[in-house]
């Protein structure tokens, strides 16, 4: 292989021509690839992800609205359903206080009634007993005094008035017992 | 000296390294031309190779980043992006402005991909070569940022004329001063914008590796051929090789974003609105 043999002569400075215009015709070829196959991708991704973030932004911020007013609905709701809750429980106790003393009146009612005709039927019964009483006690007192006396009653006119004086005797005497028994009750 | 001397006399003399250690011999058949005054190989070198690899892989990389185009990315796509972030935000629209930066991203983007990684071709192991170490590779890609700035600016300003009033007249000064400041406007901004960048970006490159060389052959020939004691700093060296090939790394990576970003910074200058 031959060198040349440059010894102190060589000058750094002075270009070699092949050089300068390889350089330049290298560094041509790499500017325009770099132009068109290189920086357009990179500017599409930038800007592309510029966009989606930006839409991202936005969609979420929609999101976010669109929560809040969710959520602002719902407690609107709720405070909504607490109101008609409480009136509702209002009205329930307003109606149960009116249906238990309702409820009361006409036990009241029905008893009193129930106390009344006790009473009615006990004083029919009581009369009933009076008259059927007074009747047995008639015949029962005549036929009684008949065999006492030995002569014959049989002559009903006279009976019936003889037990009628009786009884009525035993009425005055009975009230006269009631009076005195009064009295000396209220003395 | 040169690498010429090393490899044909492996002499007891050290021979510092030198920018020979930069003119590699072509991979294939070999002839030499003059240009310039000097003779020069004709053929395919290592610095030739590297410069295509590089814009190959600066394009597979990013085109495999940006095919998937997913919402959520996955790694590869996720670090393509954050390269491609970094070029468009903090040197496209925080330097340019964003009205009109982005008709200058892809220049921007391709730019500091292929400068850095060609800057980090240095330091990747086998290839271990700045590729823009070699002055006319940095020629021709400042070649191609003077007529982006220069002609985005006569676009701008509507015509030759205006962009270099635009250019060269500052603002609120009068009279004789003119005289002398358009001159002198006009030389820093047209003429010795170029230069500088390309200046700094191939000197840096060259110093650095320089540099390494240095450390490595030299470190080599004390271990070899010192004598007693000489013999460990060999050893000290190749330690301080490691020390400043992490401080290359730092160096190709800041070579990169400044280039790209003074080419930003000339196009807004350019394109700003009259003030």
């Amino acid at each position: 292989m031959y060198v040349i043999p440059l010894a102190e002569k060589l000058n750094p400075l002075l270009p070699h021509p092949i050089e300068i215009v390889l350089s330049i015709v290298v560094f041509g070829l790499l500017y325009f690839l770099a132009k068109k196959y290189v920086l357009p991708n990179f500017e599409k991704t930038f800007a592309e992800r510029t966009s989606a973030i930006e839409g991202g932004l936005k969609a979420a911020e929609t999101k976010q609205a669109e929560a809040d007013a969710k959520l602002a609905e719902l407690e609107q709701r709720l405070s909504d359903a607490r109101h008609e809750a409480a009136k509702i429980r209002e009205e329930a106790r307003e109606q149960g206080a009116r249906i238990v003393s309702e409820m009361r009146e006409q036990a009241q009612e029905e008893s009193t009634r129930i106390v009344e005709h006790g009473k009615a039927q006990i004083e029919s019964e009581r009369q009933q007993a009076v008259t059927s009483l007074r009747a047995e006690v008639g015949t029962l007192a005549t036929s009684l005094a008949g065999r006492i006396v030995g002569e014959t009653l049989e002559d009903d006119d006279r009976a019936a008035r003889v037990v009628d004086r009786f009884l009525a005797d035993l009425e005055l005497h009975n009230e006269a017992t009631d009076a005195g028994s009064s009295a000396t009750g209220s003395s | 000296m040169s690498l010429t001397t090393m490899l044909l006399a492996p002499s007891e003399s050290y021979t510092p390294p030198g920018p020979g250690d930069f003119n590699l011999p072509p991979v294939g058949p070999d002839h030499t031309f003059t240009f310039l005054g000097q003779e020069m190989y004709l053929g395919v070198t290592k610095p030739m190779l590297m410069i295509v690899l590089s814009a190959v892989l600066v394009f597979v990389f990013f085109r495999a980043a940006a095919a998937k185009r997913e919402m959520v990315p996955g790694k590869l796509q996720y670090v393509g992006e954050l390269g491609y972030g970094f070029v468009r935000n903090q040197l496209g629209r925080d330097i340019i402005g964003s009205k009109d930066f982005m008709r200058f991203v892809p220049f921007l983007f391709a730019l500091f991909f292929f400068v850095l990684l060609n800057n980090l071709f240095a330091t990747i192991p086998f290839l271990q070569f700045p590729t823009f170490s070699r002055a006319g590779l940095v020629y021709g890609l400042v070649l191609i940022s003077w007529l982006v700035y220069n002609i985005a600016g006569i676009k701008a300003q509507g015509g030759l004329f205006a962009y270099l009033k635009h250019q060269t007249v500052p603002p609120g000064v009068h009279g004789p001063m003119l005289a002398l400041l358009i001159p002198l406007e006009f030389f820093s901004n047209i003429l010795v914008r170029p230069l500088t960048l390309a200046l700094r970006l191939f000197a840096n490159m060259l110093a650095g590796h320089i540099l390494l060389i240095l450390f490595a052959l030299g470190g080599e020939y004390l271990l070899v051929h010192g004598e007693g004691l000489v013999k460990p700093v060999g050893i000290v060296a190749w330690l301080m090789f490691i020390v400043i090939a992490f401080l290359e790394l730092l160096v190709q990576a800041l070579q990169a974003y400044v280039f790209t970003l003074l080419s930003a910074l000339y196009i807004s200058g350019a394109i700003a609105e009259e003030h």
